[in-house]
């Protein structure tokens, strides 16, 4: 147990910083997730036959791909490309953090699926509503910001909270590129010291902390989003 | 006002998908690839073909083995949760809860780290005949991504088993059926169907979480394209042939899965 004091002999302090990367990234890549998700909804929905076409082609490759491919991919291809057009517009190349290229990946790959989750929404929006808003004359914004988010989110928010759940989990496929989060921290910690068992169920518990907090939230804004709804069986 | 309005019947032409903006989008696509093909670098293939044809195999043996001996699992999970008295529903639903909160890569690391460095410590276990086995990464590979799929489909299951009309299975007990007929005839099959497009989903998910098992050593399709990219400094390519071998992968999962359902006789209400 003392390997888990947080003071330096002990390795809870580490842990304890992974998992604040951990949350980091996810929020990070949920939330970019989460703005791809709106613009590709609306793409998918709205958008000329071009647009829809690319944001079908980004999703189904997105979707069919495991994520830690297109986390090398990208961590790579992208890395490469920013630097080789700096580059090329005569700056200096940098170096992107695992921080910001985490999020960047991770939140690509999120946007993908909540694409699909706030399409699926916006079109269990009663449609009156938003034929509604349109013969009020509101501009597509104002629409958007009035009727169409508040309106799906009871929609939108199972599948959005099992996207959040899948992003914190999704963080420990960072340890294969090498950024120090929660799990390889948690693996450097174990192979130092090798008690396995005793570090990679305490990041567990960890992570399942994390998850279970999270449903106590996700709980409460459920219920916050879907007030003035007629209750359902579920709920 | 005529009543009778003339139908308008489409003259039989191109596929309804074949749109003028499309032939633009798939000269763009085929333009990229045969862009892809001339200036990447594909000198390497032929030295690796062999390996990539066996790391394929494997990843399709590990995605099979692990998917069939999950769901062998899932069934048992889901209806203990679903039907089942509190002391088997309560272990059930920890276990669901406790492998789908936390990260798979952290439980095969666990597994195959924790029970790796446990196991030689008794002498028993390494003058078993399972020794040699034991020893290698493919076990804790399966059984990793076996619980997981498990825990995942428990949860799938016990929605399906739950979601069956209690009409049906009191009209089986009303023609005499022993618990096991209905089990097997009405309650089973039922919730097969009810649970069929999610399985094909979350098989995907579980294709999807096959290259986990190259940081544990297991020689699949991901660790052969890391091989060719540690060998030959060949960075891009072997990534991109990579995504196209998953993407062929769940193309295949989909279709079978399409099949399967077109083969369920009747909608179910």
């Amino acid at each position: 147990m003392e390997l888990l004091s947080p003071v330096p002999p002990g390795w809870g302090g580490s842990l304890l910083r992974g998992l604040l990367s951990s949350v980091e990234i996810a929020v990070g890549a949920f939330g970019l997730g989460l703005l791809i998700g709106i613009c590709g909804a609306y793409g998918k929905l709205y958008g000329g036959p071009i647009a829809k076409d690319l944001w079908a082609v980004y999703t189904t490759i997105v979707r069919a791909v495991p994520e830690l491919v297109l986390i090398l991919l990208l961590y790579f291809a992208g890395t490469d490309l920013i630097n080789r057009v700096l580059v090329m517009a005569g700056y200096e190349p940098i170096n992107i953090s695992g921080l910001v290229a985490g999020i960047l990946v991770l939140g690509f790959v999120q946007g993908a699926y909540s694409t699909e989750v706030i399409r699926g929404a916006i079109l269990a929006i009663p449609q009156g509503q938003i034929e509604a808003a349109r013969a009020y004359g509101m501009s597509p914004i104002l629409m958007l910001k009035r009727i169409t988010l508040p309106a799906m989110l009871p929609f939108a928010i199972p599948g959005l909270a099992n996207l959040w759940l899948i992003a914190t989990k999704d963080t420990a496929l960072l340890a294969v590129v090498g950024f120090n989060e929660l799990t390889l921290t948690t693996r450097v910690a174990a192979g130092a010291t090798k008690a396995y068992f005793t570090f990679f169920i305490a990041a567990g518990a960890l992570y399942l902390l994390l998850t279970l907090v999270s449903n106590v939230f996700i709980r409460r804004i459920e219920r916050w989003a879907r007030r003035g709804m007629p209750s359902t069986a579920g709920a | 006002m005529s009543v009778d309005a003339p139908v308008m019947t489409p003259p039989a032409r191109a596929p309804s998908w074949l749109k003028p903006h499309r032939i633009g989008l798939l000269a763009v696509a085929l333009a990229l690839v045969i862009a892809a093909t001339l200036f990447m670098r594909w000198d390497w293939l032929p030295r690796y073909y062999g390996l990539a044809l066996q790391g394929i195999w494997r990843t399709i043996w590990i995605l099979v083995v692990t998917c069939a001996l999950g769901i062998m699992l899932a069934v048992p999970l889901g209806l203990a949760q679903a039907a089942g008295p509190w002391w088997l529903a309560a272990p059930a639903r920890g276990f669901c809860t406790m492998i789908r909160g936390t990260p798979l890569l952290l439980q095969l690391w666990l597994l195959y780290y924790g029970l790796g460095s446990l196991f030689p410590q008794f002498p028993w276990i390494r003058h078993s005949e399972l020794w040699p086995y034991l020893r290698q990464a493919w076990p804790y590979a399966v059984l990793s991504l076996t619980l997981s799929y498990a825990a995942y489909e428990g949860e799938v299951m016990r929605g399906a088993f739950a979601g069956v009309p209690r009409g049906q299975l009191e009209a089986a007990r009303a023609y005499g059926m022993s618990r096991w007929k209905i089990f097997r005839r009405i309650w089973m099959p039922q919730a097969f169907y009810r649970a069929l497009p999610t399985l094909a989903g979350e098989t995907v998910l579980q294709l999807k979480a096959t290259p986990l098992v190259a940081t544990i050593t297991v020689v699949d399709i991901y660790n052969v394209a890391g091989r060719v990219r540690q060998e030959t400094f060949i960075t891009y390519e072997p990534l991109l042939l990579l995504a196209l071998v998953y993407m062929v992968i769940t193309g295949i999962i989909v279709f079978l899965f399409r099949r399967l359902e077109s083969r369920i006789p009747v909608k179910i209400g």
